[in-house]
């Protein structure tokens, strides 16, 4: 056994020792956020820059009026007929040219838009709302409401407060948008881990394998220890890059939010105040996200990530140990990881359409408990909380398949790492598999 | 005293058998040839030793034990496809084999050391051993193999990669190991090498021993009666009690005949070749390791 922990040293210190280990460690954490807050930035200067597009319109019922709610249109007025706005709107560097038929206000049709170029799907819904709004301000006046009714009506908002009972009768109140964002966070990060450091196993043992190291080496060690060693070394590199990233991310963000600390609640508060929000329902989401992550039971979400993490590692990293000890190239290894890939491809979809959606449905129970999918699918429920049997299933479930998928691989390594030059395929692979000691 | 016995090993793959009833002996201290053409099943029977693949049927003894992991440290093994970690040092490499092979950090480090010193790379320890060139890296290969002072030890090819020079420091290095109480396992088809080294060969030809003992009684086995004389002038006539194999002239007056005796002794014949010609040497001829190779293999047809 020490000599499992002799190759698990090597491996690790190989990997960590690296310089790109250094740089991806630290600058990934850097990299990507940076690019997230550029994006964002640009974004909002050119929407802060941009100047409201300028829409001509005709409208022969006359009852739109051309001060506009929203400030991302210019309306103007043309007067006379739409075949003349048309020949004019064709020599104009303007947005679009608005068609307003006569309209009967219980069914308004008829409408069109000629632009240039097409507009977004944003665009258009925006421009609907706009009139949508201005044909309901026309209807009400029609219907003799008055204007303070009508602001009464408009400013109607509420927001339920979702709280958990638990049996012992705990309650804890739930942020859906929280707990998505945990499940989709969790999800893509093992997903990413498997991928990653599952093909650096494989390219580990290909190299071996190509470089006939592995011959000194076997004849030291028994196959088994030797994979395993690599794969449990391989683990800890990864365990120790996320926990730096974790760390990372924790420090840079909180600076990042103190600094920006000071405008956002600000910029909040003016905006609902002049929607005249009432006073009690300030920040009130704000406060809803925090207390939600406050509740979160973090060791409940955290042990379990951790579990699938390295459960799902454990699973397929034995596979892909076996896929390198069967090939001499990486080329030659795509026609085996495909069929590796697509359980995680179907968990990592399924994430996505069903499982954050539904995470108490059948097919999202179901795919957190089959040990190939479970890994990713369960992240997808942790935060909605989940029933402790299901927990327990899965988790054996992951343990056997582990120790299953283990077994299968370390059967095709110990004659695969020592063939050389051979056409492998799953036959070949199933010979190896039966092939006695 | 034996060093390594092994008794009836059989080793089948699907479509061919590897070794069909190998036994051999090695006796210590020995310089053991293990010769054979490609493919005869060497590396199957290196393999097993190693304990890297498991034999069908047979045992194997080291010394008087039954082969088995804790041996790992007692023997030292050289592929004849060398391999080591490109992207590794190399003294980070040879403390990783050192430690696989039992030795503790602190021994590790020291036998290196040694090593490295003695064969004279002491100034690539930390070089990585992709940017070494190919006899460098199969001096460290050699260290691998022998920093551990194993018992036994495997040499699969061993010259291979070596100029002359560093060819020559290594066997000074084996004929060292072997003073030193350890028992050399020499895989090659090399036959010089085997002539300068080896005290005993064994011959292994599709799968099957089919020679084994010391070189000496080996090349008794395959004496012929053939001699060699060096003679002035043609033989008056053709000598009664031998054969003439060949003649070559050699030199400017003296010719080199071999003879095969028909009848008599070498001294009938020597006697007799007097009243031919003028002798001036008169030598038996006994049979090298080539020659005995390559009859070996060759009387049976490949199929």
């Amino acid at each position: 056994m020490d000599k499992v922990w002799i190759i698990v040293r090597r491996e690790f210190l190989n990997r960590v020792q690296k310089k790109s280990f250094l740089i991806a460690t630290i600058l990934l954490p850097l990299i990507f956020p940076s690019i997230i807050a550029l994006l964002v930035y640009f974004s909002q200067e050119q929407k802060k820059n941009a100047l409201p597009q300028v829409i001509h319109y005709v409208d022969e019922g006359d009852f739109i009026d051309p001060k506009p709610l929203s400030d991302d249109f210019d309306l103007r007025k043309f007067d006379g007929g739409i075949d003349d706005a048309k020949k004019a709107f064709s020599h104009s560097n303007d947005f679009g040219l608005l068609y307003i038929p006569p309209l009967k206000l219980s069914d308004p049709k008829g409408i069109q838009l000629f632009t240039k170029q097409s507009p977004s799907p944003s665009v258009l819904s925006k421009l609907e709302s706009e009139i949508e709004t201005q044909i309901r301000s026309a209807k009400l006046l029609v219907y003799d409401i008055p204007q303070h009714i009508l602001d009464s009506l408009n400013s109607t908002s509420t927001k339920i407060e979702s709280i958990k009972v638990s049996e012992s009768g705990r309650e804890e109140s739930n942020n859906a948008d929280v707990l998505f964002g945990i499940g989709m966070t969790g999800g893509i990060l093992i997903y990413i881990f498997i991928f990653m450091y599952g093909s650096q196993i494989m390219q580990g043992v290909i190299e071996e394998k190509t470089s006939k190291v592995v011959e000194i080496i076997i004849s030291t060690v028994r196959p088994f220890q030797l994979m395993m060693g690599k794969i449990i070394g391989l683990a800890a590199v990864g365990l120790l890059q996320f926990s730096i990233w974790i760390v990372l991310i924790t420090v840079l963000s909180s600076v990042v939010l103190n600094y920006f600390g000071f405008e956002i609640p600000q910029k909040e508060l003016t905006e609902q105040t002049v929607n005249a929000i009432p006073a009690d329902q300030l920040n009130g989401p704000s406060i809803e996200i925090i207390r939600a992550l406050a509740e979160i039971n973090v060791v409940y979400v955290i042990g379990h990530f951790l579990f699938y993490f390295v459960g799902g590692y454990l699973l397929y990293g034995a596979l892909f140990a076996a896929v390198g000890s069967a090939v001499d190239s990486p080329a030659e290894a795509q026609q085996f990881i495909f069929p590796i890939t697509i359980p995680m491809l179907i968990s990592y979809f399924a994430l996505f359409l069903f499982i954050l959606d539904d995470p108490y449905g059948p097919i999202s129970v179901w795919l957190s408990i089959i040990p190939f999918t479970s890994p990713i699918a369960m992240m997808g429920r942790v935060g909605f909380g989940v029933p402790l049997w299901q927990s327990i299933l899965s988790m054996v479930c992951l343990v056997i398949g582990f120790t299953f998928t283990t077994w299968i691989a370390a059967r095709i390594y110990r004659i695969g790492i020592l063939m050389h030059g051979s056409k492998v395929n799953y036959r070949v692979l199933a010979k190896w598999f039966m092939m006695k000691a | 005293m034996e060093a390594l016995t092994t008794k009836g090993i059989y080793k089948h793959y699907s479509n061919h058998t590897a070794l069909d009833d190998v036994s051999i002996s090695i006796p210590e201290q020995s310089i053991y040839g293990l010769l054979g053409p490609n493919g005869a099943g060497k590396t199957t029977l290196i393999r097993i030793i190693n304990q890297i693949i498991t034999a069908d049927q047979g045992e194997i003894f080291l010394g008087s034990e039954t082969l088995g992991p804790k041996h790992i440290g007692t023997i030292g093994y050289l592929p004849e496809e060398r391999g080591l970690y490109k992207k590794l040092k190399v003294g980070e490499q040879l403390v990783y084999f050192a430690q696989l092979r039992g030795l503790s950090k602190e021994e590790a480090f020291r036998q290196t050391g040694y090593w490295v010193d003695k064969l004279n790379i002491k100034e690539w320890w930390g070089k990585k051993v992709e940017d070494l060139s190919k006899g460098m890296a199969q001096k460290v290969q050699f260290i691998s193999t022998v920093m551990h002072k194993p018992k036994l030890i495997i040499l699969d090819e061993p010259f291979s990669g070596f100029d002359p020079v560093n060819a020559n420091l290594i066997q000074n290095e084996i004929l060292e190991l072997r003073e030193c109480g350890s028992t050399i396992i020499f895989s090659t088809h090399r036959m010089e090498t085997v002539e300068q080294l080896c005290d005993h060969i064994a011959l292994i030809h599709k799968g099957k021993k089919i020679l084994e003992g010391s070189k000496k009684s080996v090349k008794q086995g395959f004496r012929n009666n053939t001699y060699s004389v060096i003679h002035r002038g043609q033989f008056t006539e053709k000598p009664k009690h031998a054969l003439t194999v060949k003649t070559r002239q050699v030199g400017d007056e003296l010719l080199d005949t071999t003879l095969q005796i028909s009848e008599g002794s070498s001294n009938d014949l020597l006697a007799e070749l007097i009243e031919l010609t003028e002798v001036h040497r008169f030598e038996e001829q006994v049979p090298d390791m080539h020659e005995i190779f390559i009859q070996l293999v060759k009387e049976e047809p490949h199929g």
